[in-house]
Order: C-alpha cells, then sequence, then structure tokens
C-alpha cells in the first residue's frame, strides 16, 4: 500500500475513535446541524404552474409568454357537463351551463367565460343587426326552439367539438384566468371555487356527469400527485427498507441505526431544497425517496463488515472502526461518483430535474457524513451481540460464477457482447412521448377528468399560432384573409385536429349578417375597409368580457388561430406543428409564417430540448466518473475499461425498454447521468478487489476474479437488490416522470450487474490473454498510473 | 315575555332602525355629491371634440384611433345625451359613423354607417360594457355618465392629489353591466371627478381611470383632456387624449338622426 491510502487509512480510524469517545457530542452536533438544515424545509412551496417545467430560457417558453403578452394568458378552467343517459343537449343542460357560466365569473381571476348559452349570436333583420347571448332560460324555452338554438350551435365552427359534442349531449364551459402570480396560493384558491361550483352543481343534480380539467387543474395536481406519492411511496419505502435492513443485519440495533441515518438524510435533502428556495414538484419530492435508497447502502457497508469482524471475535467498538477503515475510501468514492452523476441533472433545461439533482447530491453527501460520523456513535450506545463463529467455507455461488465466466472467457464475451449491442442498437428507437395531462396517472382526479373530457367533447390540447399580416390593420386585407382561411381549412383535415377557431368564421357570418342573412354571403368580404368596419361593427357590440381582444393584436397587425387536438401523442403533435409551418412556407406569404406555440407544444419538444441540454451533461459526468476511476484503481486503462460495463448497461436499458414500452419522456434525457453515478459503484467494489488480488496478493488475472466476486459479490448483489427495490417503488407514483425514471433506473442497475459479473470479467480475461501474447514475459496489462 | 327580553328587542330594533337611518344618510349624501358633479356642467348645450385614442399592451406596444365625438346635451335627468362618433384613423374605418342615444335604464339605442357597405345598421344589443375599438374603454366609461344610470353611497373624505376629494361608491342599475360597482373620487372645489376605480363582477378591482388635465370653459363647464386607464388585469392601458374643444356650435336633434350618419364625414 502506498502512503496516501495509508495515511487515509489512519484519518478514518482516528476519525471513527474521536466519534466513538466523544459519542453525545457527535449526536448532538450531527443533530444539531441536521436540524438547522432542515428547517429551511418551511421556505417550500409546490409549484402551481406547470412552467416549472422549463427554464426562463427555453426557446418554446420564451415564444409562448411573447404570444401571451400579446393576446392574452391561457390558464383555464373547463367545466364538462354531459346529460343523463348521453341524452341530446335538453332545457335541464342548458340550465346547468347558464349556471355555471354565471357563477363562474365569481372564480377568482376569472377573465373570460364562454360557453353555449353565452355565445354571441349574430343575426340580422333587414339592416338591424342583433348581438345576443344565443341561449338565455333555456329550461323555459320550447324544445323545438331549445332544438333550433342546439343545431345552431352544432353548425358553428367556434362552438362544434369545443364548447358541445357532436351529439350534443354534453357541452363545456371554458373559463379563461389571468393569474397576477405574485402569491403562490392562487391557483389553489382558484380550483377551490371551481371545485365549490362543481360540487354545488352535482348536489343539485345528482344525474348529470361532470368533469372538471384545463391547465389551472393541472397546475393544482402537482401538490395533489407530489402529497399522494409522499403519502403512499414513502411509508413504503420505508417499510421495504426496514425489512431489507433487518434481513441482511439481523439486529434491530443496527436497523435502528440504519433509520436514523437515513431519516437524516433524507431532512437534509429536503431541507437542502429549501436553502435554495425552490417550488417542490412530484420530481423533486422523489429525492426524499431516492436518498432512502441510496443512503442505506453506507450504513448497510459499515454494519455487515463490523457483523462479520465480531463473528470472528473481534471486539465491538474496535470491529467498528476497523470496519470504517475498510470501507471509508470505498464509500466516498461511491458516493462522490453519485454525486457527480445526480450533480449532472442541472445541465438538464428543466428545472424540477435541477432540483431533484441537488436535492439528491445533498442527501447523498448527508448519508455519507452520517454513516461515518453519526452511524459509529450511536451503533456504540446500543447493545450489540453477534457470537463469533466460524465462517462457513463452502463454495459459494459467486465462485461458481466465476468459474463459469473462466472456462469460456470468449464465450462469455461474445454472448453477452452480442446481446448488449443489439439491446443497445434498438435504444435509439424509442419515441419521445410527453403528453401532459398523462403525466398524472388514473389515481389522480385531474387525469380522470381530462380523459372524460377528451372522450365527449374531443378537442382539447390547444396549438396556437399567431399569424402577422404585413402592416398595422393588415388583418383586414383579402388576400390575409383568404390565406388564413385556407390555412384554417387545411388544418380542419389534418388527423386528430377537432377544432379551430379563426378570425375568418367570424367575419363570414358578419358578411352573411350584413346582407339581411343571406347564405350566399357567407364568405370573406372583398375588401380591406369592409372587413375593418366589420371588426369595428362587431366588437363594438360585444359584451364584457366576450372581446376579440385575446385574438387580434393591438395595432390589428396580427390574428391568433388556435387548433385544438384530440387524444393525441406527442409524435402526432409534433408532425402537426411542422405540418402547419411548412404549409405556411408553402402556401403564404412571408410575414405569415410561423411556428406552433402553447403548453402542448412545449411538451412535445420538452424531452428534446432536455437531451440536447443533458448532452453536456452526460460527457462531464461520465469524464469525471471515469477520471475518479483512474485515480481510485491508479490504472488508466482499467479506468477507461471500466466505463464499458457502466455505460452499456444504459444503452442496453433503453433497448429493454423500445422492446416493451417503446414511449419515453422527459425522464429518458436524465437516468444517464443519474444512473451511471449509482451504477459504477459496483465496479468500483469488484474492480478494487481484483486489483487488490493482483497487486497486494499476486494473483492470476483468473484467480483476481475469483477473489473478487467472491469477497464482494454478496454485498454487491443486496446492494443491487435495494437499490433495484428502491427505484421499482418509483414506478408505483402517481406522476408519470418519476414512473419512467425509477423504472429506467431499476432496469439499468439490473442490467449492470449481470454485465459486471459476466461481461466484466470476460472482457478482463480476453484482454489478458491477447497482451500475454503480445508480452509473454509479464501478464500484467494495466500500465500503472502512479 | 320577559322585560328583558322585551328591552333587549326594543334594543334590537331601534338599533336596526339607527343603523338604517344611517344607511340612508350615506346614501343620500353620495347622490347628492353625484348629483352637485353631473350638474356642474349644465348647459353646456352640446360640444364637438377630436379625439386621439393610444392603446398599450402588456408589452408596451402601442396602436393609436383618431375620432370626433359630437354630444348633444339632454334636456333633464331622465333621458341620456345624444352622441355622435365619426372615426378618421386608422384608414380603413375612416368615416365610419357611430349615433348613439344613450338611456338611463334601457340599452342604449345605436346605429352604425358603414361607408364600405355604404349602408347604415342599427345595432341591437344589451351589451354596454365591453372595449370600446379594442381599448380598455368600454363605450360607456367614457361618453355619458348620466346620474341616473346608478344608485350611490358616500363613504369618505379624502385628499386627492392637490384637491379634497369626497369618495362616493356607486352601483350600476343596468342589469347587463360588467362592473358590480366603481368609486369615484370627486374634488371638492370644483365637483370633477378625479378618479374612478371600476369593479368587475366578482367584485375584484378591474381598472382605474385618471383624469387628468382639466380645463375649464366658459360657465364653470370643466373638461377633462387626459383620461387614462389602466387594466390591472391584463396590464393593459388606454389613454384619451382630447382637443379643439367647442361648445354651443348650435347642433341640434336634427344633426342626431340617422339620416345624418352618410354625412358625416
Amino acid at each position: 500500500m502506498d502512503k496516501l491510502a495509508k495515511q487515509i487509512d489512519q484519518l478514518a480510524v482516528t476519525w471513527s475513535e474521536w466519534t466513538i469517545r466523544y459519542r453525545w457530542l457527535t449526536i448532538i452536533i450531527s443533530l444539531l446541524i441536521v436540524g438547522f438544515i432542515a428547517s429551511h424545509m418551511r421556505f417550500l412551496d409546490f409549484a402551481t404552474n406547470y412552467r416549472v417545467f422549463f427554464s426562463g430560457d427555453n426557446p418554446d417558453l420564451v415564444a409562448f409568454e411573447d404570444f401571451q403578452k400579446t393576446y392574452t394568458k391561457n390558464d383555464n378552467f373547463l367545466f364538462v357537463i354531459q346529460a343523463k343517459d348521453e341524452s341530446a343537449f335538453d332545457g335541464e343542460l342548458s340550465e346547468i351551463a347558464e349556471r355555471i357560466t354565471e357563477e363562474a365569473w365569481q372564480i377568482p381571476y376569472a377573465i373570460r367565460v364562454d360557453s353555449i348559452p353565452n355565445f354571441q349570436y349574430t343575426w340580422a333583420d333587414g339592416d338591424d343587426l342583433t348581438v345576443e347571448d344565443l341561449i338565455k332560460n333555456g329550461n323555459q324555452l320550447p324544445p323545438e326552439i331549445l332544438q333550433n338554438k342546439v343545431d345552431i350551435a352544432l353548425a358553428e365552427p367556434l362552438l362544434k367539438n369545443f364548447l358541445i359534442s357532436r351529439d350534443s349531449s354534453t357541452t363545456a364551459i371554458n373559463v379563461v384566468l389571468q393569474y397576477p402570480e405574485k402569491e403562490i396560493d392562487e391557483v389553489p384558491i382558484a380550483v377551490k371555487h371551481a371545485r365549490s361550483i362543481a360540487a354545488g352543481i352535482e348536489q343539485d343534480y345528482p344525474d348529470i356527469s361532470l368533469a372538471l380539467t384545463g391547465l389551472s387543474m393541472m397546475n393544482n395536481s402537482f401538490a395533489e400527485s407530489g402529497l399522494k406519492d409522499m403519502a403512499t411511496l414513502t411509508p413504503l419505502m420505508y417499510l421495504v427498507l426496514i425489512i431489507v435492513t433487518f434481513l441482511s443485519l439481523r439486529s434491530i440495533s443496527a436497523t435502528l441505526a440504519t433509520l436514523v441515518v437515513i431519516i437524516l438524510s433524507t431532512l437534509v435533502a429536503i431541507g437542502a431544497g429549501g436553502i435554495m428556495k425552490i417550488l417542490l414538484t412530484p420530481v423533486s419530492l422523489t429525492a426524499s425517496t431516492i436518498v432512502l435508497t441510496l443512503a442505506i447502502a453506507d450504513s448497510i457497508h459499515i454494519l455487515i463488515t463490523m457483523r462479520d469482524l465480531m463473528r470472528s471475535g473481534t471486539e465491538k467498538n474496535k470491529a467498528l472502526v476497523e470496519s470504517i477503515r475498510i470501507n471509508f475510501l470505498a464509500i466516498t468514492i461511491t458516493s462522490i461518483t453519485t454525486i457527480v452523476g445526480f450533480l449532472a441533472l442541472n445541465f438538464s433545461d428543466s428545472p424540477p430535474f435541477n432540483h431533484l439533482g441537488n436535492m439528491t447530491a445533498a442527501g447523498i453527501a448527508a448519508a455519507w457524513a452520517l454513516s461515518l460520523f453519526l452511524l459509529p456513535a450511536i451503533i456504540s450506545l446500543l447493545p450489540l451481540r453477534i457470537k463469533p463463529s466460524p465462517t462457513k467455507t463452502k463454495k459459494s455461488l459467486f465462485l461458481k460464477l466465476s468459474d463459469f465466466v473462466i472456462k469460456q472467457p470468449v464465450k462469455v464475451l461474445v454472448v453477452t457482447g452480442s446481446f448488449s449491442l443489439i439491446l443497445s442498437a434498438l435504444a435509439f428507437t424509442n419515441t419521445l412521448n410527453d403528453v401532459w395531462t398523462k403525466y398524472f396517472d388514473k389515481s389522480i382526479q385531474f387525469r380522470v377528468d381530462t380523459d372524460f373530457a377528451l372522450e365527449r367533447i374531443g378537442a382539447f390540447y390547444p396549438i396556437e399560432f399567431s399569424i402577422n399580416a404585413s402592416e398595422p390593420g393588415g388583418i383586414s386585407h383579402p388576400e390575409y384573409l383568404n390565406k388564413l382561411d385556407e390555412f384554417a381549412q387545411w388544418m380542419r383535415t389534418q388527423p386528430n385536429v377537432e377544432h379551430v377557431f379563426s378570425l375568418t368564421d367570424i367575419m363570414k357570418r358578419l358578411n352573411k349578417n350584413m346582407h339581411g342573412d343571406d347564405e350566399s354571403y357567407y364568405r370573406l368580404p372583398e375588401d380591406t375597409e369592409l372587413s375593418a368596419q366589420y371588426l369595428l361593427l362587431y366588437e363594438l357590440s360585444l359584451p364584457y368580457g366576450l372581446d376579440l381582444n385575446d385574438r387580434i393584436n393591438i395595432d390589428k397587425s396580427a390574428t391568433r388561430i388556435t387548433a385544438t387536438m384530440g387524444d393525441i401523442t406527442t409524435v402526432e403533435t409534433r408532425e402537426f406543428i411542422s405540418n402547419s409551418s411548412q404549409w405556411l412556407e408553402q402556401n403564404a406569404p412571408e410575414y405569415m409564417w410561423t411556428s406552433g406555440t402553447g403548453a402542448t407544444q412545449m411538451f412535445s419538444y420538452i424531452a428534446k430540448r432536455n437531451i440536447e441540454s443533458m448532452l453536456k451533461g452526460n460527457v462531464i459526468a461520465v469524464s469525471l466518473i471515469a477520471l475518479i476511476l483512474i485515480l481510485t484503481l491508479r490504472s488508466f486503462s482499467l479506468g477507461i475499461l471500466s466505463i464499458i460495463p457502466n455505460a452499456i448497461p444504459i444503452l442496453v436499458t433503453f433497448g429493454i425498454w423500445a422492446l416493451t414500452v417503446g414511449m419515453i419522456g422527459i425522464a429518458a434525457a436524465t437516468v444517464t447521468a443519474t444512473s451511471l453515478g449509482i451504477v459504477v459503484d459496483d465496479t468500483v467494489h469488484l474492480l478494487t478487489k481484483f486489483l487488490r488480488g493482483r497487486r497486494e496478493k499476486g494473483y492470476s488475472t483468473a484467480d483476481s476474479i475469483r477473489y473478487s466476486l467472491n469477497t464482494v459479490g454478496k454485498a454487491v448483489t443486496i446492494n443491487t437488490f435495494i437499490l433495484a427495490v428502491g427505484f421499482s417503488i418509483l414506478t408505483m407514483s402517481s406522476f408519470k416522470m418519476n414512473q419512467e425514471l425509477g423504472a429506467l433506473t431499476a432496469i439499468a442497475i439490473v442490467a449492470a450487474l449481470i454485465l459486471d459479473f459476466l461481461l466484466l470479467p470476460a472482457l478482463l480475461l480476453v484482454l489478458d490473454k491477447k497482451s500475454s501474447k503480445k508480452n509473454s514475459t509479464q501478464g500484467n496489462i494495466y500500465v500503472p498510473s502512479a | 315575555m320577559s322585560h328583558l327580553l322585551k328591552s333587549i328587542l326594543m334594543y334590537s330594533i331601534s338599533l336596526l332602525l339607527f343603523s338604517n337611518a344611517i344607511a340612508e344618510e350615506l346614501e343620500a349624501k353620495g347622490y347628492e355629491i353625484a348629483k352637485r358633479s353631473d350638474h356642474s356642467d349644465r348647459g353646456f348645450s352640446d360640444s364637438v371634440v377630436k379625439l386621439n385614442m393610444v392603446l398599450r399592451n402588456a408589452t408596451g406596444k402601442e396602436s393609436s384611433r383618431t375620432l370626433e365625438i359630437q354630444t348633444l346635451e339632454a334636456p333633464n335627468d331622465d333621458v341620456g345625451d345624444k352622441s355622435l362618433v365619426i372615426f378618421d384613423s386608422p384608414r380603413d374605418i375612416n368615416g365610419t359613423a357611430l349615433l348613439s342615444y344613450a338611456k338611463i335604464i334601457d340599452p342604449d339605442d345605436q346605429w352604425l354607417y358603414l361607408p364600405a357597405l355604404k349602408r347604415v345598421k342599427r345595432i341591437s344589443s344589451t351589451n354596454k360594457s365591453g372595449p370600446f375599438v379594442g381599448s380598455e374603454f368600454a363605450f360607456e366609461d367614457f361618453t355619458s355618465t348620466e346620474l341616473n344610470k346608478y344608485s350611490y353611497k358616500w363613504l369618505r373624505e379624502e385628499t386627492c392629489e392637490e384637491f379634497t376629494c369626497d369618495v362616493v361608491e356607486r352601483y350600476p342599475l343596468y342589469e347587463n353591466s360588467g362592473y358590480t360597482r366603481q368609486i369615484a373620487w370627486i374634488d371638492q372645489s370644483v365637483y370633477q371627478t378625479r378618479r374612478l376605480d371600476f369593479y368587475d363582477r366578482k367584485d375584484s378591482l378591474l381598472k382605474t381611470l385618471d383624469f387628468k388635465d382639466y380645463r375649464e370653459y366658459d360657465d364653470g363647464i370643466w373638461r377633462s383632456h387626459k383620461l387614462s386607464m389602466r387594466n390591472h388585469q391584463t396590464e393593459k392601458s388606454t389613454d384619451l387624449i382630447y382637443s379643439d374643444y367647442e361648445f354651443k356650435t348650435g347642433l341640434n336633434d336634427n344633426d342626431f338622426n340617422k339620416g345624418v350618419l352618410k354625412r358625416a364625414r
């Protein structure tokens, strides 16, 4: 052993002896520091805006913010009501729709309410133009008159499939809100009011079906989803960890001590979030679950070694000190690699993943410090008795495994290698899919209500386009309006487009009204002045809250056209958006060229943007981890070589995902760095022991492999099991990003273990043989770095 | 009934009557102040003025419209003023003219002349509070402020800039109004409105209108030459800049019928 290693060992011994001697002081200091950090939790609040998933410089967000400043904000509630027995729109449904329309004006921050009853219907009688609510007191109208009005709604392109279903059994009320965005509880306050309206309706009309959705409901669901996860996943996680810890340590005291360490580490992780004043999301909240899983490994390593030492007769405190000496370096290195992996999440374009990375990193650092500092102090206080017993000499499973590889390294290498290559090749066939309503699973009411709206009404996901005209006032030019109408018509022919809102439909209707409701005038006006004057007339007669200011910009040089999509995948959304831009470029004058925007557009590109932004983070993480391995193993070639069994499992994971699921969301971007940081731990343990065999004990490559697998195989397997279980629990989250993050990491961890046991030794053996042939004198292929 | 119960009941009733009396007093005071303000420009008979509207959105982008407004004073408080709005720019609405007979409680009568169509259209709509040509003003916000459109309540007295103002709350009597209430600051020196707050249907502050640059014309007729409306919810704003006021130009009822619309330009 060299000097540095000796110094580190000495430090560990001094350290642990000190903490055992001053154990009460140690415990008090630990609790004070943890308490101080954890107290910052009070600064934590749940995010109430989906925009938290986009960084300030995300170009899609910037474009949408611009759009919203020109028109109005897009946050909304959508009440969807369906007549009993799915019968057609009747007096009762009208009564309910009118009541919700009326009451929705009272929702805090509501600036606009659109419904079938308050649709501003225009009709002409000679030179008299009437502008009025389509339906007033619908329950008192004779059925044929009401039916007449329903037919008008169904014939109106602005309403059909948006506020009324094809079969008229379902109608929607859309409430647009303008949040001041000054207080964090604006959304919950508005949601509370909207829910009380819905509850009132459900109470008075028990036979109808009602759903409440919209962006504001989604914004409110982050907290609901996060809290639900906290309530279900965290206890489950604790239960699993307590069982696993107890089974591996067989001691209540040791389990208790481990529990204290992981709880405190979690508190530090969350407190660190408070120090950074982040807005919680279901994603950042998983930091607590992840820290639980990762923190436990440190304690278990120390306690297992200590138990083994005590079995061979060492006294408790001595065994404790010796265990810390043995594990100090490995625990430190594995903690650092994991921290590097999670810190790399800071490159993500999505702030919740930055938060997750930083909180987890803080939690892991705390787990490291606490298992080396607090754990010995607690253990020395608690009763812990282990009878000395001779270690079993039965040929272990891991010896059999190493013999299997040593017998046929080339075969193992070829088989595992080609399997890995095939799966890795498939990795890139996953399609990126982020449908924002489907981030929530069906245990969250928002998802259930949204599915209902999608199924019953049709249109749900808006894609916005702001189409410029050539000059101020230019939206009245016939060539502009004609092209806009062509665009709207083209959009209506596209798959999944359920509804298109275009100014041209209003202009056509007005032209008809201005010619005594002559149907043959249901077309666009032919000169600029006429269109401009129609608009003026229309604007003069619209009521408060139903104006065109959200559709036309201030100097009338641009209008907004909205295509609302039905149940659609992100791939289809991206296709529609790019086809739309392409259509404009091919058919419209250059000033009209634009690209789609809005929440649906933003989420459609979130995975891609994050993969791009994480690319740099992944490169840095891989390089740093390789560097750490080179320094730890004191071997350049082995350090580089070790990247193979760590990078391949991640590619294999994506390959398995492609075969089984095929669709992948934003988690795809972030899982590479984090799982690399985690899975590299096994390699560190295995290679350290392998090198000890070669360097200290002078074993051959084959014997070093046997030695390595036999000594740490079991610990590595237990560790992998804990991690895999921990991340599998995340798949039970109500939030899809977490499910995918959990599933992908769990697969990667298991794949890494398999490759560490098969591919890594095979690789070592094959490379060793090759170099032996070239270099017959010495079997050592490694270039010592120091 | 015991004596105690009786006296409590008597006490409650008198308290109720008393508080009612106070409320009535505040309402009467509010009405008087509004009336004094409304009557302060009695006798202007008619006016002609040019108006430049400057619209501003949340990004600070501007757009303007110019128009002329002719107003004929109503003979008493039970009928509204008549007004004729003639649009000048943007070019594409040049010559479009809106004739309006303000009503107190009923929807206004409105006719619009569209030069491109060469026809006069009567607009029948119950809507009064919608934005006027895309601005933050409703038509009723800057045209006729008829006294009997509202009920009133005096709130308090406070300084407003260099004046002492009565703060009066008013409640629209028109059922389709977009507002639940407005609060007016009326100065005690020349009885002009200095500021007006508008509350929307859910009773949250929607807009604030500041009246700037008051100038006195003969007989104590005061006119503000700059009305600035700020929408607190959308951060959009509109300025109305008045110029070239003329009074008593000799307009009469014949100048405010739909026949004149076509030649208004």
